[in-house]
């Protein structure tokens, strides 16, 4: 009796969403702003991936606001799951050998690689977010191959708190030099070089180490709690 | 919508009903895996490249370790 009910509601709702949804053109672009980014972005940023372009110049604030979730996220993480009573008693076998030659192995590729997409995020797709998420994901495999040890706890603590000061500096500088809170004050360079784009690069590098610090974080405390 | 694009769909409609039906809960998170893993396939076939990348990372990676963590340190079964 309640399946059915649970399952006339959700037909409902479901129902409720196409008909609004099914007005809407998929993929047609019906804002001016949108239009004015593809066509104005590149020239006006410097950077040529213009989904970049979007989050951190055009949509600087919001991006801030955004890492603040993410970070008060974290901690709340770290407040439920603070351990309570020292660290854990059991639970502390190590992995197989395999799992440890492969940690031991893919680890340093796999940080390369997040350290790749958030340092090219305004050239080529991806960028702090996502270059953050896999160098987390490497710290989750130190964390299955050697459970309990808690691998860079300290240092990613520190990460964390130095990369999100240096988004802040970077926005008060760009008030210092007068074209307002994280607007550009350095040269654009050269279109699709490492060094252009003025300073999204250094917002995107401060953005994916504080959210692979923040995400190992999240990860190490779940795993390491008894 | 391509033949690839409705084929991803129905997988992932699949998956999803498979995650709610499953008694087993690694089972379940591993079908919830699915589901995040061919929805950045749509992603990337949908020209959204970024989006692929973060749900590829945080929701078929991320995502599926924390809820395997949480299942060992609970119950493996749903009653």
């Amino acid at each position: 009796m309640r399946k059915a009910v649970a399952f006339v509601l959700v037909l409902v709702v479901g129902a409720g969403f196409y008909a609004v949804l099914a007005t809407i053109p998929f993929g047609a672009d019906k804002t001016d702003v949108a239009r004015r980014y593809v066509r104005n972005g590149v020239r006006e940023t410097g950077a040529a991936n213009i989904v970049t372009s979007v989050v951190v110049a055009y949509r600087g604030f919001d991006t801030l606001g955004e890492v603040t979730v993410l970070f008060i996220a974290a901690v709340a993480v770290g407040a439920v799951l603070f351990p309570a009573g020292g660290p854990a008693g059991e639970e502390k076998t190590e992995a197989s050998l395999i799992v440890r030659t492969g940690s031991k192995v893919l680890f340093p590729f796999i940080i390369l690689l997040g350290a790749y997409i958030f340092l090219h995020g305004h050239l080529t797709p991806g960028g702090g977010f996502q270059g953050g998420a896999v160098i987390a994901s490497g710290f989750l495999l130190l964390y299955l191959a050697w459970p309990g040890r808690g691998a860079g706890r300290k240092v990613s603590s520190a990460v964390e708190s130095l990369s999100g000061l240096a988004f802040v500096a970077v926005g008060i500088l760009g008030i210092v030099y007068g074209v307002g809170f994280l607007g550009n004050f350095l040269p654009l360079g050269a279109r699709n070089a490492l060094l252009s784009a003025g300073v999204i690069p250094i917002i995107y590098v401060a953005i994916g180490l504080k959210v692979g610090a923040e995400l190992a974080g999240v990860v190490g405390h779940l795993m390491e709690r008894p | 919508m391509s033949v690839i694009e409705a084929i991803l769909i129905l997988f992932m409609l699949v998956a999803a009903v498979a995650t709610s039906l499953f008694r087993d809960l690694i089972s379940a998170v591993v079908a919830c895996a699915a589901v995040s893993l061919l929805a950045s396939l749509l992603f990337y076939l949908l020209d959204a490249p970024d989006v692929a990348m973060a749900e590829a990372a945080i929701g078929a990676g991320l995502t599926t370790a924390m809820f395997v963590v949480a299942v060992r340190k609970t119950k493996r079964y749903e009653e």
